[in-house]
């Protein structure tokens, strides 16, 4: 048995000095694989008489035990760093900067224009557009611009061989929607209009958004009520706002609606935004609507009007000339 | 429409200043474009008259003047202008004139000449830009005068963007109607007397256009003196509005037009054969304009002509063949009423523009002729004289448009509005506008002036009112009850905005309960603080989430088992825990294992890393467009190489790193996981944009190869590139890392990108070496970096 203590303590020792699994494994492998050390000691047993042969098979057994026991233990030591080590050599710098497609954004127009139209939506109102090729029934007969009347001169007008023109507002999207609506009507038309005019201040192609109520109770005190919402809610700001009598064919009575601005200077100022007015008779009929029973108010504004003064732009053009570095400022 | 305050202020006079009379004229509808003073800021400036002039000795060009301005002794003046003359009377700005621009008159020689002051010409004064030579006075403007009293110059031009519908706003009285009516006030006409016959003389007229031009009268004066200088009030009304003096025949039908809205026109009665007709051309007929341009015509233009040839395109300009001029001696005065709808866009075909023209097509009041005729009679007699003969009428009574009688009701009034408006209110106002008003019960019946084109039906009416009340005086109402116009605050991002973009980027939301087992919280060691329900349906569901990652892993293991080879997803919910008392919190957590790719014939088939889901993550930060950075962390359930805390704006929002390889042993995961968890809240704060100047220069890029110990991040490289350029850089990035081979171990290579730019210049090689090499020497001194290349 002394041999067995020999055996023991050798093993033990080997456990401890072993650094790697692998040669743990062989380790396991000398003292307990099949032709290991100890198993050669059980081997032995048959040799034994057999009084002894039980008592030293329980001894065997028992240091079979501990040398499981040191290996298991052993093992689970040089796991441990093996997984250590391997996370280690693992490590990374996490600050480098990730791999992916860096999200883009939307162009100021879409975004100012979505933003207005969120807004009336949210107040019940519907998305309606149409054709931005038109007929001259729909962009001004059908909204009381006879032909000829000097209001026409107001809209400088592209036009097609065949008496088709270039829709010069969203105010024909008005005349579609009452056709196909009956009143209570609220909608909202946001698109593109043209005129024929192209210098610092005026592209031929810019944005409106036209609105539209159709109902039996709708008054003037209450587009002043509602305008006033809009542009508080759009600039985010308790801004002062004014209607003033202007002239439209398509309203009466017709407004500007101005905006109490700072300036560059700090001074304040009244700037121009929107038109709006209470829907002529002549529309509403047009529209297949009785002006004797409903009565309704319109407005129209100009998108690229409220990009510039929301996001700080100064030149129209720079809308349409869509240089990255400009459009990319707008995320 | 530019007008004189002080000529509108003579119709009717509020006690208002010109900023306010500007105020109300805008809010009436009558938008002020600007208002400006009458003429440039001057000080002693006096008529003066040359007594004497003679060439000075030395200066071809120059003259020498004696000049009388009412005091003892004549001054010297020298002058250049080639108007000067002996007897002319002119502007001479003393010694001591402050002249517009700060320009002061001192006493000087010129070529050895003394001059005591400056005969001055419009430009000099800011009256106009006719630089042709000194102001011409007229003989009789008293010497000594201060020429800003004499030609009352303390005045304002207000100039007027007229809507096309305020064709009645186009002369003094029109504006004056309406500013009188707003401050219930009388209106001063000025008194306009018919001016009687005096001879017999005469020139029929045949209306063959009746329809076009119902009505036309005409009269003839004899023996003018046409020479005569038009006063300078008159000459100064004109000029106020933008009209320049000719003679006076053609100023006084221009100040009768802005006077009373009439336009008018005199012919040359030497120049016509026979009695006038009005009719229409013959398509290809030639006419020659007054100003010389010579024009084809068609059908559609309205002519004035005699028994031989046109004398005049109707409402739009005279013929060269029958104009005025000084020499004139009789002429031919017509007034007439043309249809809009028949000069309408003519002007505009020819290419010319006449304030005439502008106000027949947008409407002239049908019956105002017979009165601008003899305001125009009087006014010529009194500068010219003359013998006048009988104004002839032709007229065709049927298409004389008639003055429209429109009923107003209280209901529809209020209908409208969507308030009540006083009933005598209503009735003072429209009277006011001048219009003829029967008050009814609930109703008014009014006749609108014939010079309000615009007026038709009851919404016109019901527009004068709710203006002359005042749009500003209206109150606002509700569309509907109390609804209002929700805010919508630009600047947040929406949970949905930050989870579309990341299904964009490939994660699929996911829903885990929000309860786990004690067991999955223990694992990853967040069970701290966990609160447990009482009433558990099942062990597995006990407590209420500490973190999204417990229950995500599950789910990730699940679809791994399902023939997943990736996993992406993403779940946003609340988490809890117990501190004094109980907390939630609201995060978005993001996993992925697997591919970085679908399996696809192009695509490499590398596994997901943790730089994937880190610029994944970085996506969403970006839209805060605050500055965020990734500090190295030592969370336990994370790979302690490869995990990170989330800095947003300074704050710690949450962690991103590989799940540790132990614990998705122990889940049952093989495969290395990565993932983001994050407080929602703290990236759905953004700013609006702010648009910034585009710079116009060339950007630069140079590039830097380092070698850094291992322990040196990215961050502190970068962090100290930002500090050392400033706003210069454009943008930094890393485009190479290696380590290995031919570098010392516990090092690494990096290279990074620089790209730099100014926004008011081009940077010169010189000026970015420097700034270079100080990012560099920064680099070496502070990190003890190695560059490579030097």
């Amino acid at each position: 048995m002394e041999n067995l203590n020999q055996i023991i303590a050798q093993g033990k020792k080997e456990i401890e000095a072993a650094t790697d699994i692998r040669v743990l494994e062989e380790i396991r492998v000398a003292y307990l694989g099949k032709k290991g050390t100890i198993t050669a000691q059980l081997k032995l047993l048959g040799t034994l008489p057999g009084d002894q042969r039980r008592e030293a098979g329980v001894e065997i057994n028992k240091a079979k035990g501990q040398l499981q026991q040191q290996i298991q233990a052993r093992r689970e030591v040089l796991q441990k760093l093996e997984m250590d080590k391997k996370l280690e050599a693992e490590s990374i710098d996490v600050t480098l900067p990730g791999r992916s497609i860096a999200s883009a954004n939307l162009h100021p127009v879409t975004r100012t224009m979505n933003r207005i139209v969120e807004l009336f939506t949210g107040l019940g109102f519907e998305v309606k557009t149409g054709p931005e090729i038109e007929d001259d029934y729909h962009n001004f007969e059908a909204l009381n611009f006879p032909a000829h009347h000097p209001a026409r001169t107001m809209h400088d007008t592209f036009w097609f061989d065949d008496g088709h023109l270039l829709r010069t507002h969203t105010s024909p999207v008005q005349i579609r929607a009452m056709k196909h609506m009956k009143p209570p009507i609220k909608i909202i038309a946001p698109g593109r209009v043209y005129r024929s005019d192209s210098d610092q201040t005026h592209t031929p192609m810019f944005h409106q958004v036209e609105g539209l109520v159709v109902g039996e109770t709708i008054t003037f005190a209450s587009l002043k009520g509602v305008l006033n919402q809009f542009v508080n809610a759009f600039f985010e700001k308790d801004l002062k706002i004014r209607l003033r009598p202007s002239y439209f064919p398509f309203t009466e009575p017709s407004a500007e609606v101005d905006v109490e601005w700072q300036k560059d200077d700090g001074s304040t100022g009244w700037l121009e935004v929107l038109g709006c007015g209470m829907v002529h008779p002549n529309v509403l009929r047009a529209g297949g609507i009785d002006p004797e029973k409903y009565t309704g108010f319109a407005f129209g504004l100009g998108v690229e009007r409220f990009a510039m003064l929301r996001y700080g732009v100064k030149d129209l053009r720079q809308f349409f000339e869509n240089d990255l570095a400009f459009l990319k400022q707008f995320k | 429409m530019k007008i004189s305050e002080n000529w509108l202020r003579e119709w009717v006079n509020p006690k208002i200043t010109t900023d306010e009379l500007v105020e109300q004229l805008t809010m009436l509808g009558l938008e002020v474009d600007a208002a400006l003073a009458a003429a440039g800021d001057f000080t002693n400036v006096v008529v003066a008259e040359i007594i004497s002039i003679e060439k000075h000795p030395d200066a071809d060009k120059l003259n020498i003047c004696q000049v009388d301005v009412g005091t003892s002794e004549n001054l010297q003046i020298v002058c250049g202008a080639p108007n000067a003359r002996k007897g002319l009377k002119s502007a001479l700005a003393m010694i001591g004139a402050v002249l517009p621009g700060n320009f002061k008159i001192k006493k000087s020689k010129l070529r050895g000449q003394e001059s005591n002051g400056m005969l001055c010409s419009n430009v000099e004064l800011g009256l106009s830009d006719d630089h042709s030579g000194i102001l011409e006075l007229p003989n009789d403007a008293p010497v000594g005068t201060d020429i800003r009293e004499y030609f009352e110059l303390n005045d304002a031009i207000i100039d007027i963007d007229l809507t096309p519908n305020r064709a009645d706003c186009f002369c003094v009285k029109g504006i004056a109607i309406d500013v009188a009516c707003l401050n219930e006030m009388p209106l001063t006409m000025p008194i306009i007397e018919p001016v009687d016959a005096t001879i017999d003389d005469k020139i029929e007229v045949k209306l063959t256009a009746e329809h076009q031009s119902p009505r036309y009268l005409c009269r003839v004066i004899n023996n003018i003196d046409n020479t005569k200088q038009t006063p300078i009030w008159m000459q100064e009304k004109l000029r106020r509005s933008g009209i320049r003096a000719i003679h006076p025949v053609v100023d006084v039908t221009n100040y009768v037009m802005l006077e009373l809205g009439q336009p008018m026109h005199g012919f040359d009665k030497a120049s016509i054969d026979g009695a006038i007709e009005v009719k229409m051309a013959n398509k290809g007929d030639k006419f020659t304009l007054l100003d010389g341009k010579e024009v084809v015509l068609d059908e559609s233009y309205l002519m004035i002509a005699d028994n031989q040839k046109y004398l005049a395109i109707a409402g739009v300009m005279g013929g060269l063949n029958s104009g005025c001029n000084q020499a004139t001696k009789d002429i031919v005065l017509e007034s007439a009423y043309f249809n809009p709808a028949t000069i309408m866009g003519k002007s505009r075909d020819l290419g010319i523009f006449t304030e005439s023209a502008l106000r027949f097509e947008r409407g002239v009041d049908a019956y105002l002729q017979e009165q601008a005729m003899h305001r125009a009679t009087q006014l010529i007699l009194a500068i010219c004289g003359g013998e006048v003969g009988p104004v002839i009428e032709a007229k065709a009574e049927e298409c004389i448009p008639q003055a429209k009688t429109i009923t107003l009701t209280v209901d529809k009034l209020k209908r409208v509005l969507g308030f009540t408006v006083d009933k005598q209110q209503v009735t003072t106002i429209l009277k006011g506008l001048n219009m003829q008003v029967e008050e009814g019960e609930d109703s008014w019946k009014v006749i609108a002036p014939t010079s309000r084109f615009d007026m038709d039906i009851e919404e016109d009416l019901i527009e004068e009112v709710v203006r002359l009340i005042g749009y500003d005086k209206m109150p606002s109402q509700n569309l509907f009850g109390d609804s209002v116009i929700m805010q919508l605050p630009e600047a947040i991002i929406s949970t949905n905005y930050i989870k579309n973009q990341l299904t964009t980027l490939g994660y699929t939301e996911a829903i885990n309960y929000s309860f786990v087992s004690q067991k999955q919280l223990e694992t990853l060691n967040v069970a701290e603080g966990s609160i447990a329900l009482k009433n558990p349906l099942t062990e597995e569901f006990a407590i209420m989430r500490t973190s999204l990652l417990p229950g995500m892993l599950e789910t990730v293991k699940y679809n791994l088992r399902r023939q997943n080879e990736s996993v992406k997803l993403f779940e946003s919910g609340h988490v809890f825990h117990k501190d004094e008392c109980i907390v939630e919190d609201e995060k978005l957590i993001g996993i992925c294992t697997g591919k970085r790719h679908l399996e696809h014939w192009s695509m490499s088939k590398e596994n997901i890393d943790f730089f994937d889901i880190k610029g994944d993550l970085e996506n969403l930060l970006a839209n805060t467009k605050a500055s965020y950075y990734f500090v190295k962390s030592s969370l336990d359930y994370l790979h302690p190489g490869q995990q990170a805390e989330i800095k947003l704006g300074g704050n710690s929002i949450g962690w991103l790193g590989q799940v540790h390889p132990q614990i998705c042993r122990k889940i049952g995961i093989k495969k290395p996981v990565y993932a983001f968890e994050l407080f929602i809240n703290n990236i759905k704060q953004s700013t609006l944009p702010s648009f910034k100047e585009i710079s116009k220069f060339p950007s630069v890029r140079r590039d830097i190869a380092m070698i850094a110990n291992n322990d040196i991040s990215y961050q502190e490289i970068k962090t100290l590139v930002v500090k050392e350029t400033g706003d210069l850089l454009k943008n930094i990035f890393v485009f190479d890392e290696y380590q290995g081979e031919n570098i010392r171990v516990g090092n690494r290579s990096l290279a990074i990108g620089i790209v730099l730019q100014q926004n008011n210049s081009t940077f010169e090689d010189k000026e970015v070496d420097k700034l270079m090499a100080k990012v560099v020497s920064s680099l070496k001194v502070n990190l003890g970096v190695e560059i490579r290349g030097q």
